[in-house]
């Protein structure tokens, strides 16, 4: 019996590793759920809410983990014609479409009812960040315009709008700064990507900056918003006040942000392409640990 | 050549140094010593995060050999800056001339005058950073422990002449064995500094 229980754990783990676990795409999840946890820590004073800000972390990861379910729920039938993520749970057939979207709708609800509950503006933030994400970006815009990345922008921008609001009370000018550096910085993590993958967007009919403006723009964009993310992360640093030698750090981490993203422009390559894809991620991750300790 | 597990540790630990070293370790000094100090470590940060991300390919790149430059020159002119204030405008003006000339002799005559140009701006500035915090250790200005930026600035030296072998094809060290130097040796030289850097406020 005892032998049949473990079988029974070890299965259920495998289960959770293997199908449920790629349907949250836990890197962007996490670095989303980041920029959260930076935004509540760029605004908290002293001392610090332990319990408002674990349950920050726990409705953010909640809402983000629903929000990327649902998207894998919505998109099923392009993933399928897409090399890179033909290997994903549901198009693989290792679970059904009908538990992605009850997955995907439990993990929402509960995020959004826990946000609710820590605080009725933070709660709208987070639905506010949902709603851009699934039904302006995943469902209406995707597939009929290469510029829904603006709105897939604002969505991701929500995560550390909200975790400032949290902490603050109120929206202020520092948080939609916040949120316009991470706006500005998704067209340079997404459009390295759609560059990557051409073929795959192309089979699976859906537009993108590549494919309607060509190549040479879409380096040119990516080397601008670089530029525009890089300047409104450090101008809301600065105004948040965070010491000199964060400040330094920040300036230091941008400046190969752009020298990147010049390289990307002036000397485009494959390799250097996905290299800007690599480091403007860890920009991002950096930033928001500079954010969240600068102030210390 | 593939970067390696243990490389990546090494680079990865490297650029944390180097960013503790922006952040916290240069605190307190002139606005201009912080900023030349930032410059040199700042590269060294970036430069370990590019090697990462892209692998050692990204040593190929010409402007490596400018970067390359600045780290020395930067750290030097903030040793300057730092403890010989009267001499910081003639060694800035040999900072900014050596800077151009190397630019210049890279871009437009290559061969015999460029490799020239590059030892001589090397050289003085390497030999700042490696006898200046040695003497100022031995006559008492800062404690002993500074010296350690002295070592850092010869492994630093090292580190320029294995990277300058490998562009020109060396008998004695073949490319791979280059690479697989360079990241413990880029650890090691930040190391030095930093520990130099910290042992001079104790």
């Amino acid at each position: 019996m005892e032998r049949l229980n473990q079988i029974r754990k070890q299965s259920a783990i495998r289960d959770l590793r293997l199908k449920y676990w790629p349907l949250i795409k836990s890197l962007q999840t996490g670095l989303l759920l980041s920029t959260g946890m930076a935004g509540y820590l760029s605004a908290s004073r002293d001392p610090i809410h332990w319990l408002t800000f674990l349950s920050l972390t726990g409705s953010l990861f909640l809402a983000i983990s629903g929000s990327t379910v649902l998207n894998m729920w919505y998109d099923r039938d392009i993933d399928v014609k897409m090399k890179r993520t033909c290997n994903r749970p549901l198009p693989k057939g290792l679970v059904t479409s009908g538990e992605v979207l009850r997955l995907g709708l439990v993990l929402s609800g509960l995020g959004v009812i826990w946000a609710l509950a820590l605080s009725p503006l933070y709660g709208l933030a987070v639905f506010a960040g949902l709603f851009f994400d699934i039904v302006v970006y995943t469902i209406w815009l995707k597939r009929r315009s290469a510029w829904s990345i603006v709105w897939g922008g604002i969505s991701g921008g929500m995560p550390i709008l909200a975790g400032r609001l949290l902490a603050a009370g109120q929206i202020d000018w520092i948080g939609l700064l916040l949120a316009l550096a991470v706006l500005f910085w998704i067209p340079t993590h997404i459009l390295t990507f759609n560059m990557r993958y051409f073929e795959d967007y192309r089979s699976a009919e859906v537009p993108t900056f590549p494919s309607l403006y060509g190549f040479d723009l879409t380096r040119k964009v990516i080397a601008a918003s670089s530029v525009l993310a890089a300047l409104a992360m450090g101008g809301a640093s600065a105004w948040i006040g965070i010491t000199a030698g964060a400040l330094r750090l920040m300036v230091v981490l941008s400046a190969g942000l752009l020298l990147l993203a010049l390289t990307t422009w002036m000397r485009p390559s494959e390799k250097v392409n996905f290299g800007l894809f690599k480091y403007s991620s860890l920009f991002m991750l950096s930033s928001m640990l500079v954010l969240a300790f600068g102030t210390l | 050549m593939k970067i390696s597990l243990l490389d990546r540790i090494f680079l990865f630990g490297a650029s944390l140094l180097a960013a503790y070293q922006v952040v916290v370790g240069i605190e307190g000094l002139s606005s201009f010593t912080i900023l030349c100090y930032t410059i040199g470590f700042g590269i060294i940060l970036v430069a370990c995060l590019m090697i990462i991300i892209l692998g050692f390919d990204v040593l190929e790149n010409s402007l490596v050999v400018i970067l390359s430059t600045v780290i020395p020159l930067s750290l030097s002119t903030g040793l300057i800056s730092e403890f010989y204030q009267k001499h910081l405008p003639s060694y800035l003006a040999f900072a900014g001339l050596g800077l151009l000339a190397i630019s210049i002799t890279r871009a437009f005559l290559r061969g015999k005058v460029s490799t020239m140009v590059l030892a001589v701006v090397h050289g003085v500035a390497g030999l700042v950073i490696f006898a200046l915090p040695i003497f100022l250790g031995l006559k008492g200005t800062v404690p002993a422990g500074f010296s350690l930026v002295g070592i850092g600035g010869a492994l630093i030296g090292i580190g320029g002449l294995l990277l300058f072998f490998m562009r020109t094809g060396s008998q004695f060290l073949s490319r791979e064995r280059i690479l697989n130097l360079f990241p413990g040796l880029l650890l090691l030289t930040t190391a030095a500094f930093v520990a130099g850097f910290m042992l001079a406020k104790t």
